[in-house]
Order: C-alpha cells, then sequence, then structure tokens
C-alpha cells in the first residue's frame, strides 16, 4: 500500500514551536560507556523489579540483574560488563527516589546475554516470542514505560486486527524516533511484522506526522511488508497519544476508561519495535536507547544511542556541555516531560529526551483567575474542560472533578500552553487525580 | 552529590513546560485595539466630550481598580488592561452630554461593586461596565435619556434625541412612525451619522474592531452572529408580522445593539465557556433585545444592557447545561 494520509483528525490540539531543527539532521551518535551506570529497579509502569545481584558481584553485558515482581513489571539487565559497586536510592527521572544498581564498567564490555536469538520466529509460536519480548526487558519506550509483554499478550476475546507503530513523535525537540525512522527503517519494518505475527493482526500502519517528509520517504522505499502502509498524519500536538492516534489512523474511539485492545488495536512506539527486534532476532536485552539531547543551553544538541543508567551529566559532557546558564532541566520532551533539580540522575528506558534550557525559554508567570476565555476546551484533545475542573479542584471539589471526567485527563499539557491566565491546569488534574486514586486504593482494600 | 550554591539551581515546576505566550494583557490590549475605530468615531461625532468622558472612565475605573486592591489587600491587577477596558466600554455607553462626575461615578460602580466586590477579574457574574451604565440609567435616568443637540456634530436630521428614542416614543403613544428609513438614512446610521452613546453610534467601526477581534482569535464568531442573527430573524418576522414595525437595518444599525453584541456580550469572563453555550447566550440576548425593544413599554427605549445583563445571570446555568462529553465518553 502506498503511504495513506489519516483519515481522520482528532480534534482539539495544539501547535507549539517544534524547534526539532536543533538535531532533526544529528545522525544517532554511540555514546561511550560512561565510567559508572546507575539502573534504577523501577524503569516501568508496574511493580519495581527485584535485584538478584549484591554489591561486589561481577557481571557481564545483557546479564539480568533484576527479576520482574508480578504481571505488570520488567526484568533488569546489565547494559555493559563490569562490577556492582552497591543498591542503593537513587534519584530517578520521575522525581522520586528508587533502589537503584551502582555498576562500574570494566570497559571490556565482555557480553553473555541468557536470551537465544530467534531469527526463524516465523516459525515459533507467539507466546514464546512474547515470553523473549519480556524476557528481554522491553517496556513502552514513548514515556510510559507499560511493559510490552503485556500489551502483547491480550486476551483470546480481544482480537486485534491492527498494529500501529506511533512515529509521530510529537513533543518539541525530541528527534530520536524520526532519527530511528531514517536510519534503521529496515528493521522497523520488521519488527513491525515480528509484533504483528505475535498478535495476529492484519494491517500495520507506521503513523508518521506531516512535518517529517524524509522518514515517511525512507520509510515507503523500505516497505516489503504486505498489508503495510505508511500513514501521515496532520502535524498537531498531541498526535502521538494511543487514544488520538488510533482515531486519526482508524477513526475508532477508544472508550472511557477503556484500552486499544477493546477496539482492535495495538500502539507501539517506534524505539520499542525496534527493541522487539533486537530482542527477537539478535536475542539482545533492551540495555540502551536513543536519546535527544538538545535546548537552546546545550553547546552542540545531538542524538545518541547510550546505555540505561548513563548519568544524564555524561550526555550533556558528550554535546560539549552547557551554553551560558542552565534555568531548567527537563527528561522527555517540554509539553510532558520532567523538570530536575540537577544533572545527577540517570537516564531509564523511558528517557527520550534530555532538555537545557535558558532562562529565556522559561518565563516565569504568576497564575491569574480563570476569565473563561474557553482556549483550553478548545484545545482539550480528550474533550474535557479544563477551566472547569482547575476551578473545582482549586476548591478541593474533588468529587465534582471526577464527574467531569478528570481521571480522563492524560496530562498532555495542551490546556496550560493555551492558557492565557497561566493557570496550573495540568498540576491540578494531577492533584485531583492522584487523590481519587488514593481513595480507590483505600476503598479496595476496605 | 556535591553540595550546590544557589547558582547550580534550577527551575523545577510541573509540565508543561512550554508556554503559547498568550496572555490576559494581551487580550485586553487586543479588545483595546479593536475599540480604535470606535473611539475614532465617536471623536469624529461628539468631538471633545467623547475624550472626556472616555478619559474620566478610564482614570476612575483604574483609581477604583487600584483602591479596591490596595483596600482588599491583593495584588495590584491595573496591569491586566482589564480596567481600562471596562472603563472605554463604559464611557461607549453615555450619552456625550453627560456630566464628568456621573460618569466618574459609574465607573466606581462599575469597578468597586460589580467586579472586585466578587474578587477581581475573572470572579464577576455581570459585565462591569453595564452594572456602571445600569447605576447611571436607573439613578441618571434624566441625563442617561437626554441627547442635546449641540453635543452632536453631526449633519442632518434628528438632533434632540435617538431614531431608537424617537420611534419608541411615538409607538408608546399610538402615533405613527416619525419616519420612513430612506436609503439615504440607513447610510447614515450604519456610518453612524446620529446621536446616540459615544461608542455605539458607528456600526461600521464597531464591525472592523470585531473583525480585528475575530482575526485574532480572541473572540469566537459564536456570540456576534448568534446575537445579531436571533434580533435579524426577530425584525423579519416583526416586519411580515406588524404594520407598524421598521426594517431590519433600521434594528440592527441604530442603538447599542452592535456594540453589545460585539464587545459586551463577547465579555470572556461574564458569558459561557462551551461554544454551545455561547450560541444559546446570543440567542438570549438578540431576543431579549427585541423584546425590550418592540414588546416592553417601559422607560428606556433600548434593552441592550438589560438582554445581556440578564443573561449574565444564567451563564451558570448555561454552561451546565452545555456540559461536554469527553472524546470516547459512552453514549447515553
Amino acid at each position: 500500500m502506498k503511504p495513506i494520509r489519516a483519515p481522520y483528525c482528532f480534534s482539539g490540539g495544539i501547535h507549539p514551536v517544534y524547534s526539532k531543527d536543533l538535531t532533526r539532521s544529528a545522525p544517532i551518535q554511540t555514546l561511550p560507556c560512561p565510567p559508572q551506570l546507575v539502573i534504577a529497579l523501577s524503569q516501568h509502569l508496574g511493580a519495581p523489579a527485584v535485584a538478584i545481584v549484591k554489591a561486589g558481584d561481577s557481571v557481564s553485558g545483557g546479564q539480568r540483574l533484576a527479576d520482574p515482581a508480578g504481571v505488570i513489571s520488567a526484568p533488569i539487565h546489565a547494559p555493559t560488563s563490569g562490577k556492582i559497586l552497591r543498591i542503593e536510592p537513587a534519584p530517578t527521572p520521575l522525581g522520586r527516589p528508587v533502589p537503584a544498581i551502582i555498576l562500574e564498567p570494566d570497559g571490556h564490555d565482555t557480553w553473555d546475554s541468557p536470551l537465544t536469538p530467534m531469527p526463524d520466529w516465523s516459525r515459533l509460536d507467539r507466546k514464546s516470542l512474547a515470553g523473549q519480548v519480556g524476557a528481554a526487558g522491553v517496556v513502552g519506550m514513548g514515556g510510559a514505560g507499560f511493559p510490552t509483554q503485556v500489551k502483547l499478550s491480550p486476551p483470546a476475546d480481544k482480537p486485534i486486527d491492527t498494529l500501529i507503530i506511533n512515529g509521530a513523535e510529537c513533543e518539541p525537540y525530541l528527534t530520536g524516533d524520526h532519527r530511528l525512522m531514517l536510519e534503521r527503517a529496515e528493521a522497523l519494518w520488521q519488527g513491525a511484522a515480528i509484533i504483528r505475527y505475535i498478535l495476529g493482526a492484519k494491517t500495520v500502519h507506521i503513523a508518521i506526522e506531516d512535518n517529517k517528509p524524509d522518514a515517511i520517504q525512507a520509510l515507503e522505499s523500505a516497505r516489503t511488508l504486505e498489508d503495510a502502509a505508511v500513514c501521515i498524519l496532520k502535524t498537531s500536538y498531541p498526535q502521538g497519544s494511543e487514544k488520538q492516534q488510533i482515531y486519526s489512523v482508524t477513526g475508532r474511539v477508544v472508550r472511557t476508561g477503556g484500552l486499544p485492545m477493546d477496539v482492535g488495536c495495538v500502539v507501539e512506539n517506534v524505539g520499542t519495535t525496534l527493541a522487539v527486534w533486537d530482542a527477537v532476532v539478535n536475542g539482545r536485552p533492551l540495555v540502551s536507547r536513543t536519546i535527544t539531547v538538545s535546548g537552546d543551553a546545550v553547546a552542540a544538541p545531538a542524538n545518541f544511542l547510550a546505555l540505561i543508567g548513563t548519568p544524564f551529566a555524561a550526555l550533556v559532557d558528550a554535546c560539549g556541555g552547557a551554553r551560558g546558564r542552565i534555568a531548567k532541566i527537563i527528561s522527555g520532551g517540554p509539553m510532558m516531560g520532567f523538570a530536575q533539580a540537577s544533572l545527577d540522575v540517570a537516564m531509564s528506558k523511558t528517557s527520550s529526551g534530555l532538555l537545557l534550557l535558558s532562562a529565556s525559554r522559561v518565563p516565569g508567570f504568576t497564575s491569574q483567575p480563570c476569565i473563561a476565555c474557553g482556549r483550553c476546551l478548545d484545545a482539550c484533545p480528550m474533550g474535557l474542560m479544563p477551566a472547569e475542573l482547575s476551578q473545582c479542584i482549586e476548591a478541593d471539589d474533588i468529587d465534582a472533578a471526577e464527574h467531569l471526567f478528570v481521571m480522563d485527563c492524560f496530562e498532555c499539557g495542551s490546556c496550560a500552553f493555551v492558557c492565557p491566565a497561566h493557570r496550573p491546569l495540568v498540576q491540578h488534574m494531577r492533584r485531583a487525580k492522584a487523590i481519587i486514586l488514593a481513595r480507590r486504593r483505600a476503598a479496595i482494600k476496605k | 552529590m556535591k553540595p550546590q550554591s544557589s547558582a547550580d539551581l534550577h527551575i523545577v515546576s510541573s509540565s508543561p513546560h512550554a508556554h503559547s505566550g498568550a496572555s490576559v494583557s494581551r487580550i485586553m490590549a487586543d479588545v483595546l485595539i479593536a475599540l480604535v475605530p470606535a473611539f475614532a468615531a465617536a471623536c469624529w461625532f461628539f468631538g471633545w466630550d467623547a475624550i472626556r468622558l472616555t478619559a474620566a472612565c478610564v482614570t476612575a475605573c483604574l483609581a477604583s481598580e487600584w483602591l479596591c486592591r490596595k483596600a482588599m489587600r491583593r495584588d495590584n491587577t491595573l496591569s491586566d488592561l482589564s480596567a481600562v477596558v471596562t472603563g472605554v466600554l463604559l464611557a461607549f455607553n453615555l450619552p456625550p452630554a453627560l456630566p464628568t462626575w456621573m460618569a466618574v461615578a459609574g465607573s466606581v460602580v462599575a469597578i468597586a461593586i460589580a467586579k472586585q466586590t466578587f474578587g477581581g477579574l475573572g470572579y464577576n457574574p455581570f459585565n462591569p461596565a453595564l452594572i456602571g451604565r445600569a447605576f447611571l440609567l436607573i439613578s441618571c435616568t434624566g441625563p442617561m435619556t437626554t441627547w442635546s443637540a449641540s453635543a452632536w456634530r453631526g449633519a442632518d436630521a434628528l438632533t434632540t434625541a435617538t431614531p431608537l428614542g424617537l420611534v419608541k416614543e411615538a409607538l408608546k403613544a399610538g402615533q405613527p412612525l416619525p419616519f420612513t428609513l430612506t436609503q439615504d438614512m440607513t447610510w447614515n446610521f450604519f456610518i453612524g451619522n446620529m446621536n446616540g452613546c459615544i461608542g455605539e453610534v458607528s456600526a461600521a467601526a464597531i464591525l472592523l474592531g470585531v473583525a480585528y477581534l475575530l482575526f485574532r482569535r480572541v473572540i469566537t464568531w459564536h456570540v456576534p452572529v448568534a446575537y445579531l442573527g436571533t434580533a435579524v430573524l426577530y425584525a423579519v418576522i416583526l416586519r411580515f408580522t406588524s404594520a407598524n414595525a421598521m426594517p431590519v437595518s433600521f434594528h440592527l444599525f441604530t442603538g447599542g445593539l452592535m456594540l453589545g453584541a460585539c464587545f459586551m456580550a463577547t465579555d470572556m469572563v461574564t458569558t459561557p465557556i462551551t461554544r454551545s453555550g455561547l450560541l444559546l447566550f446570543g440567542v438570549g440576548c438578540g431576543l431579549l433585545t427585541m423584546v425590550f425593544r418592540t414588546v416592553v413599554n417601559g422607560a428606556y427605549p433600548e434593552g441592550v444592557s438589560f438582554a445581556i445583563l440578564i443573561m449574565n445571570a444564567f451563564t451558570p446555568l448555561i454552561n451546565r447545561a452545555t456540559k461536554r462529553q469527553p472524546f470516547g465518553a459512552k453514549s447515553p
């Protein structure tokens, strides 16, 4: 199939300044191994992994360091060979310190992966392939970190017919997925084929925003699969959001509280798809990822292939250091990323970007009362009423917020981006969601 | 971790870390820019009085805002420019010969009572400028409905009354209509060559301003279109059913309808937040305005201010009634 234009587009959305030119044409460089890796035991959604090594152990690259704890969890592997110095709480990009394995690489990078390569995957059964993906510690690399094995094992009553590979990369600054689509187009299609096989799906779409014509071109020329097509999305934030993208590509609507599999879809990020390919074809666990280091306070913005656990400071050094004074450090993109207090934090499986911004890009604002302009209603891709929600939450009326569907908010930040009163809308939503989740947990315990 | 000096500290805040650059003061500045043509028309037709009233209202509004915030020990909000907008809009709703002290009194009521007692911008249920006008209309009915010929520099007939006032008086007295609308008259009404409140006379200037607001996406089309559309529809039906009805263009271009529909009923704070709610709001304003003009035999020829104020009161209800269902909500 020739590239197709997405037949639909979600309503709402915004057009931020993308600033992707900084790294759009920067090929992915392999970052040399840093002197120390800080490998957090919780890099995914779900229960933290349980360490199976102890301080003083010598490990080889690819060796399993931690076992998954339960179904919604993922194992963690050694990115290179070396010695375990200690296991201690360390700061993570999400803010909360979690136990982490401190690994001192020995510089030999001796590799001993517990996984068997499966280049003849099409003759194997789906379950063992999904098991291989799980054993490789693959999680959603777009940001959420949901264990991929779980996504690839839908229940029998939820048949999947469409696989969407998410190459929208709608966050400003980030170009890692863009570079992967340009540089590893063939492996990406193969990864898509593997996932389609595991799911028993019929159609594959690689969804790309129309601001990446070269990626569309590259994937189109590398395409050999049947019943597969590049799907061109209108450039609009947040096209990369799962529910919005499913609607844009297929016109199917995931109901409130529902999952993509309810409408026969699975969405996998570009990086995740390549990690699946690596795990299945090469027997290589997920121990590295691409990360964009960008922003106006970086001397030479770049895209790196870096080992999981690489400290942010090492990434900045590889870019020639900071340029001028850094006002804000962001792990991820500017819309949904997490501000960091320092560079003394290590990247995880979900770190798609590291941004250093100068004060000129970080204007300080005082929040004002809502003037009911309604711009947040126009921007919200979930059709919520952020203005009303934030006023309820400000008044501590969490029940009202629940009735206004606050749990459907996925914190894309479009509302706060357009708000002329600079109201901390996303922060309000987060607070309400946290309170509601805590209440629900307490109710279950009772 | 090495100890950090304050120079190493970074800003940590909730996402998003990017902003469109929109601000309340920019929105207010856009409204002021959009009011420039109407102000120019006011100066042209009413001369010094237009400047006198506008300056008095803006100064009094700013002073009241500053004093109220000071008295309430709240932060100074002069820079959001909303007090300036209120001042200009109130002035535009005043007759040219109104004494300065009355304009000042109206401004104080608008800011101190209609706005700051509720907590300031964003919390006021009613349009402050319209409350100021309504206050003056009720307490100074004479000066607010007197149109002296000397204050008006335009040419032609109709000097001591507004066209709308003349028609209303005639209808109330059961007399035939005072004049038939000629093409020439319609043109004069459109450009604003008639007596009336200083900022409301020129439909042409107001439409120019509203085009700017729409272009800048400060307002959406919903309220002006629904408001004017309803009024036009009402006038058309009236024209077909009553012998004594004025033409549609007369209703459209005279009185405060154009200023109200474009600048007063589009105030964000006091109007609904949903698009469907805005349509409903506009329709309500249009209906009430025409009912006040043609059905109610009250003291005032005009009903725009009261129509909008009444609809302001319905805003929370309309918001509730037009609540949106989120993307993927289970269909009822």
